[in-house]
């Protein structure tokens, strides 16, 4: 399935240093999304049907809607991004590739980086672009939209990190999809409340610069931390 | 107070009792459930031992 | 000197845990006593809260316990991927049902405990929401111990999985304490309601060292089974089996 043959650049010196190993995993990862788009959409296709299931659920009073859209959102999208988790090593686990990431001289958590950025410009922000659409069906206005579309773009790197370490524990495990759910939602619960939570914030007219800067703060430092601990838990699930 | 007064905790018998009660029961099937991880792993071993034994007489 | 790292040998740790089993579990049984004593009769009838109140004396030593097991079983996470040392791994395993049952038991008694004095079974209070999320942090564990096949990958993986989640603690808590305060959700402390009475806290104590007591004697005895089955094929378990003596001894191991 992975016809795109990994190539990564040849170096001479003994420190290929990190950048060039990075941009090379990038641009296959989203190639091959380019390829398979049919799969690389299902997740915002999985987002838009959950969050229309709500209002059959619940009814279609408009201001019950109103008030739950931020969490309903957010609660989608956490889903709809953990299902395309498995699918962050599953593939290169399976043909081989990841081994070869392994052994390459390039520094792993740099590689890694690189894959969970794919990840996250093929799912998350696809699914902070859609929001807005399922705002105006809950009937949020203007600023929440907005708003809404900033959370997300704030919390969902911190997704596709968090869910990469799942994912690099879980490889080839049994029952991976479920187990990467089970493993993942405690630790997205911060960001839900802080995402949704500014949503609401907003409609209750309270200020919710706080929300944001912790979500900012919180993506800041996963972008630091998670590329070693990802790696770190690859190397322990391919040893 | 007397016995019966104890039991009916002042009309709260079903919470205090449940949470006492629960606990108990919890620490009883955790101890139970060791006792029969204990007696599986020996049978375990015990089977298999029997079974080298068994496999370098043959 | 004793040499500590002696002890980190399964074979060598084997006989020791048997040995401080029938100890702890004598101390906890102590403990309980006197906590069941200083709970029940002791403690005088509460003003505000009538009997009910007495559920504190499981509850709160239960979270307690809950919170406490998950962070040893991060400490021995450490160790395991410090030092590799495949006991730590095992006292990880031993560990998690026990602290998951404490947690469990935290959560009903909460409920039983806030049914009458608040009205509800369950109120999303941030103690109560923060010790569900810790309730799913350890089925994530166990669950992801069961599904891996390769027993060393299995110990590093749980390992790593535990410390991401002891640093995520804190994080959670706070993130639902104040999700909590912004939605004006109900406050359950027990430090806040009826002032604290001395005789509460010392009941707690002690109920909550008899926990911990029990905790010890409970994950040694699991442990061993661990060993056993892990081990299986080494030289010292199978003199074990030889001598009969695994089939003589009862749960708490016995001496040897």
């Amino acid at each position: 399935m992975n016809q795109q043959a990994l190539t990564l650049p040849a170096h001479a010196a003994a420190d290929p240093g990190v950048l060039p190993g990075y941009y090379a995993i990038l641009r296959r990862e989203l190639l091959l999304a380019m390829r398979s788009r049919g799969e690389a959409v299902q997740p915002a296709v999985f987002f838009v049907i959950v969050a229309s299931l709500f209002p059959l659920g619940v009814g279609a009073d408009t201001q019950l809607l109103t008030r739950i859209a931020p969490g309903v959102v957010w609660v989608c999208g956490l889903l709809a991004a953990l299902l395309s988790l498995s699918r962050l090593f599953n593939s290169d686990y399976l043909d081989g590739t990841l081994e070869q990431l392994l052994l390459s001289p390039y520094a792993l958590p740099a590689l890694v980086a690189a894959k969970i950025c794919a990840h996250w410009l093929t799912t998350g922000l696809p699914l902070s672009l859609i929001a807005p659409l399922l705002g105006l069906q809950f009937g949020l206005d203007g600023g929440e939209l907005w708003l809404m579309v900033i959370t997300l773009l704030l919390g969902t790197p911190l997704l596709s990190m968090i869910g990469a370490i799942a994912a690099a524990l879980t490889l080839g495990a049994r029952g991976s999809s479920v187990l990467i759910a089970l493993l993942v939602l405690p630790l997205y619960v911060p960001v839900l409340i802080f995402g949704a939570g500014a949503v609401e914030a907003s409609l209750s007219g309270v200020d919710y610069s706080g929300h944001l800067a912790l979500l900012g703060a919180g993506t800041l430092l996963g972008i630091v931390f998670v590329p070693f601990v990802a790696a770190a838990a690859l190397r322990i699930s391919l040893d | 107070m007397n016995i019966a007064e104890f039991f009916n905790m002042g009309g709260y018998a079903l919470y205090v009792w449940g949470s006492y009660g629960a606990l108990a029961l919890a620490i009883a099937v955790e101890l139970y459930t060791l006792r029969l991880q204990r007696r599986a792993t020996q049978a375990r071993l015990l089977e298999s031992k029997l079974m080298d034994e068994y496999e370098t007489k043959t | 000197m004793i040499n500590i790292f002696r002890f980190a040998s399964p074979a060598s740790f084997y006989p020791l845990a048997g040995k401080m089993i029938p100890w702890f579990a004598g101390a906890a049984v102590l403990l309980a006593a006197a906590g069941l004593y200083v709970a029940f009769i002791v403690a005088p009838t509460d003003f505000q809260q009538g009997e009910v109140y007495r559920v504190i004396f499981i509850h709160v030593p239960a979270a307690w316990m809950g919170m406490f097991i998950y962070l040893v079983m991060a400490g021995y996470g450490v160790l395991e991927l410090g030092f590799n040392t495949r006991l730590s791994a095992m006292m990880m395993q031993a560990l998690a049902p026990t602290g998951a049952m404490f947690t469990a038991i935290a959560l009903w008694t909460g409920a039983l405990w806030g049914k009458p004095t608040w009205g509800a079974w369950w109120v999303w209070d941030a103690r109560m929401t923060s010790t569900l999320i810790l309730l799913f942090l350890y089925m994530g564990y166990i669950a992801l111990d069961n599904a891996i096949e390769d027993r060393r990958r299995a110990d590093k993986a749980g390992a790593l999985l535990v410390l991401v989640g002891a640093v995520n603690i804190p994080i959670i808590y706070f993130s639902v304490k104040w999700w909590n305060t912004l939605h004006q959700g109900a406050s359950v402390s027990v430090t806040s309601a009826p002032k604290m009475a001395q005789i509460m806290l010392t009941g707690m104590l002690i109920m909550a060292l008899a926990c911990w007591m029990y905790s010890i004697a409970v994950s040694l005895a699991r442990v061993r089974g661990i060993i056993l089955e892990r081990e299986k094929n080494t030289a010292w378990v199978d003199e074990l089996i030889a001598a009969n003596a695994v089939n003589k001894e009862g749960v708490t191991g016995g001496s040897s």
